[in-house]
């Protein structure tokens, strides 16, 4: 019946093995490409943009010189959209989460509200940006501000938000409820003083992660119609705008055009005079160290949160 | 039992009472919770109803045979041409590039890591491939313009300074860790017993990845290819940056064409006006664009239906 000799077995194990071998290879090669395209990336940013890369580069505003121009009311606006976006989307987002795992049924509500979210994952971004566009600049009158780009980035990262909402408070174990509950808390106050406190690191690790994925957004923010070239800064509260003298209100900035990061990055590298290339250099050397760092605290966070929770 | 004293009605009441606020805010919150969910499926109704009401005016200007059959995109000239076939034509080869290089990528490094790996290269791997995936687009497509464009010039010394071709290459890379995380869930799912029983009969590591896991986990694959897919299509400033903004119908990677999401960004750093036939022309875009992935999507349905293996 076995027609294979001893020798024959061994040279089969052989090259099955040897198989193996090169597929570890080829996996470890595709792993190092993405590593390598990532040195190269910031290391490339770096090398054209270290000439750049002073003090000053964040203390100017965007000129028509190279030489001269700066990232500051870029800086400046992705801070304040992030603010917009993490004050909006951050309720909404955990408020819903804590809907769909305490408190909705099962019934077909629940079901479309699942199964929209899912798919809103998958809706390409600058679509967000029409949306803004129709509803946020035009129906509600917002126009071209700070608060028609953040709102519009809170859409696009509340999926993100609710799914770390949803998976944090999964993790809660059930005797967590029961013993509150037992001991005569109603659903709300179970949710306050337990199921929110014990989620908020993973609720925590979602946010950065979305606002990491919103600070780096770019085309919804150029669909709504951000300028490109802005040489000031929203009015600070309680200030006199330089227009007519009149004091700034606390939430004037929030309607006030503004430039971010990535459209500053946008308009240059996309100027064919290549004395531009080592500001885009620099500018997305700054933009990678925001989001890289972003996502690293996030990354941290969650291995923190690993190796310390037992229940 | 003792005589009940005259105030304990009263208590009881009291109690009762407060028991009925209590209902009450708890009513209320559960409201609101419920409204916090269901700013998601506003947001879908929002999206179809902007860019269908917008589509609608644009379609009783253009009729939709002239617009799924002209192969002049010329929305902005006086001799206005209306062929969503030259955008989609580049939407389609930049995306096919982008799954040449991200689906075997992806694929590769799921199976390594869901196979191969020990938990210590897995715990290198998985947040490097977070970090790729974190990187901004903007900053992917300058890596396309400046970096990629001229190492492939100097292999294909007639290649333009914009192409899809190192946008889709750029782009593929940036979908790798979409693909190989969601694929890598996927083949961890599939139960031990199928590998532990394949091992018995005697077949190598690869053998079981390939003949065994691929097989048992092929409707997550397809899933993840599909969510690949969908971001390709939806890619936007890789495109805007790097793949040259000229309406160009054709299928050959080598050349600069305009995709849909590119137009997208093209009509609004100019300033259209709210209403005119221009202005409507990036809704009927969104809405091909939206449409495309959708089909996508349901095509990717099906397939986990058709593939799904139950253990």
């Amino acid at each position: 019946m076995n027609s294979m000799t001893t020798e024959q077995i061994r040279a089969l194990i052989a090259r099955g093995k040897m198989k193996d071998t090169i597929f570890q290879a080829l996996g470890i090669i595709c792993l190092a490409i993405g590593l390598l395209v990532i040195f190269l990336l910031v290391g490339d940013m770096l090398i054209r943009g270290l000439e750049r890369l002073n003090l000053d580069f964040f203390f100017q505003y965007a000129s028509r010189r190279a030489a001269q121009s700066g990232i500051l009311s870029a800086w400046v606006g992705s801070l304040l959209v992030m603010l917009v976006t993490a004050v909006a989307a951050v309720p909404l987002g955990v408020a819903a989460g804590i809907y769909l795992e305490e408190y909705a049924r099962r019934n077909w509500v629940t079901d479309i509200i699942e199964i929209n979210i899912t798919n809103l994952a998958a809706v390409p971004s600058i679509v967000y940006g029409l949306l803004a566009l129709g509803i946020f600049v035009y129906a509600f009158g917002f126009g071209q501000s700070i608060l028609s780009a953040g709102l519009t980035l809170a859409l696009l990262i509340l999926p993100i938000v609710i799914v770390a909402t949803r998976e944090a408070i999964r993790a809660i174990p059930a005797m967590i409820r029961e013993g509150s509950m037992a001991v005569g808390a109603t659903r709300w106050q179970t949710c306050r003083y337990h199921i929110i406190p014990y989620s908020m690191p993973g609720i925590l690790t979602g946010v950065i992660i979305g606002l990491a994925r919103a600070i780096g957004e770019t085309a919804p923010i150029i669909t709504i119609g951000a300028l490109t070239f802005i040489a000031f800064l929203p009015p600070v509260p309680f200030t006199a705008t330089g227009v007519d003298g009149a004091t700034a209100g606390l939430f004037d900035w929030v309607m006030s055009p503004f430039t971010v990061m990535p459209i500053q990055i946008f308009n240059w590298t996309s100027r064919p005079d290549p004395a531009f290339e080592a500001n885009a250099a620099a500018a997305g050397f700054v933009l990678m160290g925001m989001v890289l760092s972003m996502n690293g605290l996030a990354i941290w966070l969650r291995y923190r949160m690993r190796k310390n929770i037992k229940w | 039992m003792s005589i009940p004293s005259f105030s304990e009605p009263q208590q009881v009441s009291e109690r009762l009472a407060k028991n009925v606020y209590r209902h009450l805010s708890e009513r209320l919150i559960e409201l609101l919770l419920f409204a916090a969910a269901a700013v998601s499926v506003l947001t879908t109704v929002g999206i179809v109803y902007v860019l269908v009401s917008e589509s609608i005016h644009f379609f009783q200007h253009v009729s939709i045979v002239d617009f799924l059959t002209d192969t002049q995109w010329t929305p902005l000239f006086d001799d206005a041409h209306y062929g969503i076939m030259v955008l989609i034509s580049g939407t389609l080869v930049s995306s096919a590039v982008a799954l040449a290089v991200a689906i075997p990528m992806g694929t590769v490094i799921a199976i390594y890591l869901s196979e191969f790996a020990n938990s210590r290269v897995r715990e290198v791997a998985k947040p490097v491939l977070e970090l790729l995936g974190g990187i901004p687009t903007i900053v992917f497509g300058y890596f396309a313009l400046l970096i990629v464009t001229p190492l492939l010039q100097k292999i294909f010394p007639e290649l333009p300074g914009f192409s899809l071709l190192s946008a889709g290459l750029v782009m593929g890379i940036m979908i790798v860790p979409y693909i190989a995380s969601l694929s890598e869930d996927a083949m961890r799912a599939v139960p031990m017993s199928l590998r532990e029983g394949s091992y018995a009969m005697g077949s190598s590591r690869l053998y079981t990845a390939l003949h065994v896991v691929v097989p048992a986990a092929l409707s997550g694959l397809a899933a993840s290819y599909i969510l690949g897919i969908s971001r390709a299509v939806g890619e936007t400033m890789i495109l805007a940056v790097a793949a040259g903004m000229q309406p160009n119908l054709t299928w050959n990677p080598m050349e600069p064409a305009m995709t849909i999401t590119s137009y997208i960004v093209q009509v609004a750093l100019g300033d259209l006006p709210h209403g005119s036939i221009g202005y409507q022309t990036i809704f009927a875009a969104g809405l091909t664009l939206l449409l495309i992935t959708l089909l996508f999507n349901i095509l990717g349905q099906w397939l986990r239906r058709r593939f799904r293996e139950a253990y």
